[in-house]
């Protein structure tokens, strides 16, 4: 998997993952058919898990909140963080969940439809959680970067229309 | 005082930039798409851009030493030598406002007047008349596309006089993307050193190669004491508007070059010295990631213009290096000039005719590939358009 075509398609699809098989080719080099197995490969093996649009929910002016919960945990002989991990992310609510180096050691994202729901999710599903010690609710104000993409970007300057 | 006399001979004989016309009209044009970029259309990363505020902020905003900033002067040294194994002293390096004073500098340095500088052509349209303003005679090197428009041993050799001063080596080279390889280089090593000839090598563009590594002519036996290598931030750090190069070479040279630096520019600006510094310090000690990462990006760029250019009928030989393509556009049967013109204002894409470059490429264009890639798609498919309506 550490070849060089799979890293290049990978770039590209994080980067657009629109981008048809056609134009993946011309730009790598590989032929479509080449381009079309490797795709289909680490479909497969679930290193490429899903296409998805990056989306500035801001703009649709909706009343959804997001929040950052820190977790501590007692963790369980044998079975380490995994297994209440898992309770936590079964729940649709839930985005992610990260095992943290720190102050605490889950770290759960959680989206909901307002902010009264994420509280009810918080204290009636998450903090009553046989395991879970104590909780933190941050709740997002504002998103300014999401997975690398600048959501608040400014008017770039243009360039020269021709220069030397 | 009449205008005539005003402007000195000098000054009126060299002819104006070819890609001026153009950009007068391009850039009045709505919708138009401009191939004809030569900068790097990535933002300066922001490491670099954060360095320069803090420059600011912590008053670095003093005269530094004619030679440039000893901090960045090691790190130049530093970077030379782990990118292309050039060893140099700290007094053999001189930062210049970008790679073009430096090319004036030496320039003016070199020159008695009357003497010959060899030029390849096409390339960058600032050596002809920077010999011409220094008060030398610039002598064009016609390269030959079926050459890959390299330099080689016969066309060196029936340029050559006794007046021949100096070689001007720009690989990879603007507008053609091509590329000199060390055994390009090996066969025009002996006709350099038989006849004496100081060597100008501009590597601008040394970080952006598609195949093997840039290889510097320097690096030759023979070669390190008759070089000066010119190199800036503008296009391997996307800091053109830093305006901060460098000139490295032979210890009395550069102090020629330094005593006209120290009189006329007296230091580049502190602020970009400083961001200079970031810009080295961090891609070096981190395996050159945003240098690798704007590569890997225009060398995709690349294979989509030449297979698209290809395809419409288009020939042009594989560009190896920089940001530029350039199609050979004579079965059109237009010349670059009118190929240019039509396609701008028929079709709205902007591309510099190959005339603008060198005389006798007049069935050329040069496309830079240094724009988005919807641009570039639909750039493309207007190219084809064009192509086919004619």
């Amino acid at each position: 998997m550490s070849n060089s075509l799979y890293g290049e398609i990978l770039d590209l699809l994080e980067n657009d993952a629109r981008m048809g098989v056609e134009d993946i080719a011309l730009m790598t080099g590989a032929s479509a058919d080449r381009v079309r197995q490797a795709i289909d490969t680490m479909e497969q093996e679930k290193v490429i898990v899903k296409y998805a649009a990056i989306v500035n929910r801001e703009k649709v002016a909706s009343e959804e909140a997001e929040a950052l919960i820190e977790v501590k945990v007692i963790p369980k002989r044998g079975q380490g963080y995994d297994d209440l991990a898992e309770r936590i992310y079964g729940f649709s609510e839930v985005k992610s969940v990260y095992l943290m180096s720190g102050a605490f050691d889950l770290s759960v994202i959680v989206h909901a439809k307002n902010m009264k729901q994420i509280s009810q999710f918080v204290f009636e599903k998450l903090a009553v959680l046989e395991g879970v010690a104590s909780t933190v609710t941050h709740f997002i104000m504002r998103k300014y970067k999401e997975q690398g993409v600048i959501l608040m970007a400014k008017e770039q300057e243009e360039r020269l229309v021709i220069s030397p | 005082m009449t205008m005539d006399r005003m402007i000195s001979d000098r000054v009126k004989d060299v002819p104006p930039s070819g890609i001026r016309k153009f950009f007068d009209i391009a850039s009045e044009m709505k919708d138009c798409i401009s191939l004809g970029v030569g900068e790097p259309d990535f933002d300066t990363p922001w490491n670099i851009r954060e360095s320069a505020i803090y420059a600011l902020e912590s008053g670095k905003t003093h005269y530094t030493s004619n030679h440039g900033s000893t901090e960045l002067r090691k790190a130049i040294l530093q970077y030379l030598n782990m990118q292309f194994g050039l060893i140099y002293e700290l007094n053999q390096v001189l930062v210049t406002v970008g790679a073009s004073e430096a090319l004036d500098l030496v320039f003016r340095a070199i020159m008695n007047p009357g003497d010959e500088v060899l030029i390849p052509s096409p390339s960058y349209v600032a050596y002809m008349p920077g010999v011409s303003f220094a008060g030398g005679v610039p002598v064009p090197m016609r390269l030959k596309e079926s050459d890959s428009f390299r330099i080689t041993p016969e066309v060196l050799s029936s340029v050559i006089t006794p007046k021949t001063k100096a070689i001007v080596i720009a690989f990879p080279n603007n507008p053609t993307g091509a590329v000199m390889k060390k055994a390009d280089y090996e066969k025009i090593a002996d006709i350099i050193i038989e006849n004496d000839l100081i060597v100008i090598a501009d590597e601008i563009y040394a970080e952006l190669t598609y195949g093997e590594p840039h290889y510097s002519i320097a690096e030759l036996p023979g070669m390190l004491e008759r070089t000066v290598v010119i190199n800036g931030f503008s296009k391997a750090f996307a800091m053109t508007g830093f305006r901060l190069g460098y000139a490295v070479g032979p210890k009395p040279l550069i102090d020629a070059m330094v005593k006209i630096h120290q009189f006329s520019m007296l230091c580049a600006s502190s602020l970009s010295q400083e961001a200079g510094i970031e810009a080295i310090k961090y891609e070096c000690s981190n395996d050159f990631p945003q240098v690798k990462k704007m590569t890997a990006e225009y060398n995709r760029r690349r294979r989509l213009m030449y297979a698209g250019l290809n395809e419409m009928g288009l020939s042009c030989f594989e560009p190896l290096g920089a940001f530029y393509i350039f199609p050979n556009i004579s079965k059109t049967g237009l010349d670059s000039d009118e190929f240019c013109k039509r396609l701008l204002f028929e079709k709205k894409v902007a591309c510099v005719p190959g005339s603008a470059f060198g005389d006798g490429m007049d069935n050329f264009i040069r496309c830079s590939y240094a724009s988005s890639l919807d641009n570039l798609k639909e750039a493309l498919a207007r190219i084809k358009s064009f192509i086919e309506s004619l």
